[in-house]
């Protein structure tokens, strides 16, 4: 029996070492859940290793600001008075911006519509790979000791990156949205087609699950969808690469990812999402329904009778002149939360306000189709809103939409 | 010298110095975990895998191979995202199929070790993905070009690895 295991015992031991690591394999894949027994073996490693990659990054990121901060300013005067001047044209694009947002959030206050906001992140350094092709992973240098955990989405000025999968005490590992094993809720920008996005073994990204029979043009924006419940809605992925039809009913869509996956330094990790309802600006000058109500037909003054006064009923216009004077201004109109009465016309359903967020203008009043109260889209009437200052009813305009 | 049948006595036996047995691994699984972000190309190459050859073929134990195999591949199977174990078995096959070798033949020059590791990476690749299909079902793509390409690859890098590697071995 000795001579047996003498004979054999380097078999034995292999067979041993392989028959333990298979039984291990077999347990990872039983529990689902990722509290796993392998976290002690991944702490250590990640200990062991996250030390050197840190201290590396340090000295070379020490070393090339020396150098960029103090050492090469060539061109810094150059690049100073070209910066100045975008940001002069920024500011001018800003004013238009926010009055488009502002109009936007009136809105959806309208409509009670929740959006989500970006209301914290905080910027950290990738420190290293896991530096295996089938494992697209980086390490950050921030971890549960910054307050970040599992989920939290990882994005760069250019677009989305990953989610973090595992966080340890000063490292977090971010699972690259290459990956085969990640996906993302995703929306074409233009043709709002939904999808999943999932990394490809090789390495590609690709939109999943959209029929086979729609229009997808090559270059078109794909956005984040926000159905996933990690990524905010609204946030750059990639552009359209090729459009081939599958085997099955779907598409098979490449996206080249915005955010350089292969070149990353530094991040953003998304820690804290706000899901609030847009509260429109007390300080703004004009609410929705005044901007409706302008644009809603209205009956065009008639002329005055002998008395000299207008039929009753006839709000003024503004800028119209009765009784030889300027006409008052038209008075504003109260909001649906604030009336409580009047149904306030907004031609807008919900769907295609959720649908495009970023639309701002209102659609013209041929659009306007009548829903029952109580249901997403606010109640379409023919009258406009109804005026503050003056109670008297107005009389339905003549094209009104029904 | 080219590969020669030898005995176990005619072959020269190595071993390496606790320092070098430990951080020569580390080092290898740090340098797999950074360079790729400065160079992305890097991924092709394995460092623990040329590791864990140069290691048992050093040694020529079988069990010494098989053990430095394992850990090593537990140790990098950690930092991935993926079960332990994979990387594990891989490494663990490796070592001891180059330590088997490493007692019969005598491999000591360039062109010799050049075919091995070139043999050795792509048994490594079947391993692994045989395991990942068939154990844990993950859809990996298999292509000949990459993986012989990757092949040779590893087996350039080896080779001067392993010429490295030697002046830190010790006789026996």
């Amino acid at each position: 029996m000795e001579s047996v295991l003498g004979r054999y015992r380097n078999l034995i031991v292999l067979v041993g070492v392989l028959f333990v690591q298979v039984l291990g394999l077999a347990v990872q894949v039983k529990r689902t859940t990722d509290t796993d027994s392998s976290r002690l073996i991944r702490i250590w490693a990640v200990g062991a290793i996250s030390p050197l990659e840190k201290a590396l990054v340090w000295t070379q990121t020490s070393t090339s600001n020396l150098w960029h901060n103090y050492l090469y300013m060539r061109g810094v005067r150059a690049e100073n008075r070209d910066l100045k001047q975008q940001i002069e044209q920024m500011r001018i694009e800003q004013v238009r911006l926010s009055q488009d947002a502002d109009q936007a959030r009136r809105l959806q206050a309208l409509l009670a519509f929740k959006e989500q906001f970006i209301s914290q992140t905080m910027a950290a350094q990738v420190i290293g790979s896991t530096g295996s092709e089938q494992s697209r992973a980086i390490y950050l240098d921030k971890g549960e000791k910054d307050g970040i955990k599992v989920d939290m989405a990882v994005i760069t000025s250019d677009g989305i990156v990953g989610k973090v999968l595992r966080v340890y005490r000063s490292t977090a590992m971010v699972l690259l949205i290459s990956d085969q094993t990640s996906g993302v809720g995703a929306i074409l920008e233009k043709s709002r087609l939904q999808g999943i996005l999932r990394g490809m073994p090789s390495g590609e990204v690709a939109l999943e699950r959209v029929m086979s029979d729609e229009q997808v043009p090559a270059g078109e924006l794909v956005l984040t969808s926000g159905g996933d419940r990690i990524f905010p809605k609204g946030l750059p992925i990639g552009r359209v690469a090729q459009v081939t039809t599958g085997g099955d009913f779907f598409l098979n869509i490449h996206v080249k990812p915005a955010a350089n996956l292969s070149k990353l330094e530094e991040v953003l990790i998304v820690t804290k999402i706000d899901e609030r309802q847009s509260q429109p600006d007390p300080t703004g000058p004009s609410r929705a329904a005044d901007i409706l109500a302008e644009r809603l037909p209205t009956v065009p003054p008639k002329p005055p009778d002998a008395t000299g006064t207008s039929a009753p009923g006839a709000a003024p216009q503004s800028g119209a002149v009765v009784d030889g004077k300027p006409a008052p201004p038209k008075p504003k109109a109260l909001a649906p939360a604030q009336s409580g009465d009047g149904a306030v016309s907004v031609p807008v359903t919900r769907k295609v306000i959720s649908s495009s967020p970023s639309s701002s203008s209102l659609p013209s009043r041929g659009t306007v189709a009548p829903s029952a109260a109580g249901s997403a889209s606010v109640k379409a009437t023919p009258q406009p809103a109804k005026p503050a200052a003056e109670p008297k009813p107005q009389p339905p305009p003549q094209d009104s939409p029904q | 010298m080219a590969i020669t049948y030898t005995s176990g006595e005619q072959v020269e036996v190595y071993r390496f110095g606790i320092p070098a047995t430990i951080l020569i691994p580390v080092m290898a699984v740090f340098l797999q975990a950074y360079l790729p972000l400065r160079f992305h190309f890097f991924s092709i190459f394995d460092l623990p895998l040329l590791v864990t050859i140069s290691f048992a073929i050093a040694r020529r134990s079988q069990v010494a191979g098989i053990f430095t195999g394992a850990l090593i591949g537990v140790f990098q199977d950690a930092l991935t995202h993926q079960h332990i174990g994979l990387y594990g078995i891989s490494k663990t096959v490796v070592g001891f199929g180059a330590s088997s070798l490493g007692i019969k033949l005598d491999v000591e020059n360039s062109g010799a070790r050049l075919l091995l590791t070139l043999v050795f990476y792509v048994v490594h690749e079947v391993v692994y993905f045989t395991i990942a299909r068939g154990l844990v079902s993950l859809h990996l793509e298999w292509s000949w070009p990459h993986e012989l390409g990757s092949a040779v690859a590893n087996a350039i890098l080896g080779v001067l690895l392993y010429t490295l590697l030697d002046r830190l071995k010790q006789r026996t």
